[in-house]
């Protein structure tokens, strides 16, 4: 029965990853980094619930095994189909966000550092439905950085997902997605929180693709 | 095997000689260069020519099936051309049902007018219906900011990417005496011509251009256009056998493709220096997208077809 799961898991994640090449023609630009296999943790932008799926998809495929995108447990345990394709088709590390539980975030995430995965978090904590490109960071990602300071971070820009589907429309746009990779920062000796959050955010927004519209 | 599929398999493997010899070029000059430096004029050149290969493949597959897979040939171009365009231009949330149509109403109707032959309604579909009917959609929504900006720029994209591509394939619903069977030819005319002036302009540029056209727009020269369109035109004059024109009339027809293509590729680079890119997409290694790749052909398409129609039918 397992082995059932693990394939119709399988087969799921090439019909995502189809699905997203054929109508985004997603693509990665690796302006910062080379598609290798070593540990990472890529931070990105917020906008839209196709964002994990797309970075996910166009990481090639020896990446694509050992990376485990952080999500919203409320989010992918919600129904039966969510509940399969979050935790086995993705691999998701699941953070239970209920202000009641307190469910050690960092400590799950640290152990799933700590087994060899590379990871995907958005550090902004929510999807961004301003006007601004980037929210506030939250602290998860300085906290891993402190933690493990061998981790490269790497920023990760996913752009056009507004334009593709915007909040509240119900047929996607194929537009093309592009998700550009940074060069990776590391928490500094004596870096405040606050000066490492701002550091992170500036990169990220950098990679954000001049189109003059 | 009728004599149009004999025809085609002669033009394919005619275009396959070139590509071997180009393939054969560069591997040559590639094995003579150090191996511990590549050059990468030469790797963009043969990441170019492999993406011609599939190219020639994919043309001469499609015209071989006959019509129906030239239809969904270009019908595919148009899809990703129009992806790539939308890509570029100004739009808000205002506009996503509008741009949903059209993707997914107006290019499909529009092929499937040209595929049924009703030649007066592919030629009106879009620049009447489509543009009286997708801004009255936008308005709708209520957002006036850049209004004008958003919808001629929705309605650009449709006239260029799925209007003037369906002129490719719309050829073949042509009626012209003698030659409807073989009217498929007459795509492959029009391609060949186009490109291969295209290929020769930039070499030809590349080594007597002196005279920019648009200087700070694109590298294209007066000298490097005359040989090209000169070249086109004894290359059209070559290939009348395929053609319902006669030797001049076939070299006479090459050369306004030819020319209107090359200045076309001029109007598609300013527009990308506007938008500040360097290529359409990524989509055709080496080459960029689809409009890069066919930004010639596009102009030229629905001028040939015209010409063909006034003077050929």
């Amino acid at each position: 029965m397992s082995y059932l799961r693990q394939f119709a898991a399988r087969i799921t994640g090439q019909a995502i990853r189809i699905f997203a090449r054929a109508i985004t023609a997603v693509r990665a630009d690796w302006q910062g980094i080379e598609p290798v296999p070593r540990q990472r943790v890529y931070f990105a932008n917020h906008t839209s619930n196709a964002d994990m799926p797309m970075i996910w998809s166009c990481l090639p495929p020896a990446l694509r095994r050992d990376v485990r995108p952080v999500a919203a447990a409320d989010y992918w345990l919600k129904n039966k189909l969510r509940a399969f394709v979050g935790p086995e088709v993705f691999n998701c590390v699941l953070i239970d966000r209920r202000p009641e539980v307190d469910d050690k975030p960092m400590d799950k995430i640290l152990a799933a550092l700590d087994e060899g995965s590379s990871l995907i978090i958005f550090p902004e904590g929510n999807r961004n439905m301003t006007d601004d490109p980037l929210l506030p960071f939250k602290a998860g990602l300085y906290n891993m950085g402190r933690a493990r300071p061998d981790v490269d971070l790497v920023p990760t820009w996913v752009a056009n997902l507004t334009s593709i589907m915007p909040k509240g429309e119900v047929i996607p746009l194929p537009l093309i997605c592009t998700v550009t990779f940074g060069a990776p920062i590391h928490v500094q000796d004596g870096e405040s929180k606050d000066d490492f959050l701002r550091r992170a955010a500036d990169a990220l927004a950098a990679l954000a693709p001049q189109v003059r519209a | 095997m009728t004599s149009t599929t004999a025809d085609i398999l002669l033009l394919a493997f005619g275009s396959f000689s070139i590509l071997i010899a180009l393939t054969v070029l560069g591997e040559v000059l590639r094995a003579r260069q150090p191996a511990d430096m590549p050059n990468p004029v030469l790797e963009t050149y043969m990441t170019r020519v492999q993406s011609w290969w599939g190219m020639v493949a994919f043309v001469g597959i499609a015209l071989l099936t006959g019509k129906v897979g030239v239809m969904i040939l270009f019908a595919f171009v148009s899809f990703a051309a129009l992806r790539e365009f939308l890509t570029l231009t100004a739009k808000t949330q205002a506009d996503h049902i509008a741009l949903a149509l059209a993707f997914f109403v107006v290019l499909p109707l529009q092929y499937v007018f040209v595929g049924m032959g009703w030649t007066g309604l592919f030629a009106i579909f879009i620049p009447v219906y489509a543009f009286l009917l997708l801004p009255i959609v936008s308005a709708l929504r209520g957002n006036a900011n850049r209004f004008l900006v958003r919808v001629a720029e929705t309605q650009w994209a449709l006239m260029i990417t799925v209007f003037c591509v369906s002129h490719v394939p719309a050829l073949m619903t042509l009626d012209l005496p003698d030659y409807s069977e073989r009217a498929v030819l007459l795509i492959a005319f029009l391609v060949m011509v186009v490109q291969l002036g295209d290929l020769l302009e930039y070499f030809f540029g590349r080594r007597i251009g002196r005279t920019k056209i648009a200087p700070g727009l694109s590298p294209k020269t007066w000298e490097g256009v005359a040989c090209g369109v000169t070249c086109a035109m004894i290359i059209g004059g070559l290939l009348s056998w395929i053609t319902p024109f006669a030797p001049l009339g076939a070299m006479a027809m090459a050369g306004a493709a030819s020319l209107v293509g090359m200045f076309g590729s001029i109007v598609f680079a300013a527009i990308k220096r506007d938008r500040g890119v360097k290529d359409w997409s990524h989509l055709i290694p080496g080459q960029g997208g689809f409009v890069d790749q066919l930004d010639s052909v596009i102009f030229a398409a629905p001028i040939f077809y015209h010409l063909t129609r006034y003077f050929y039918t």
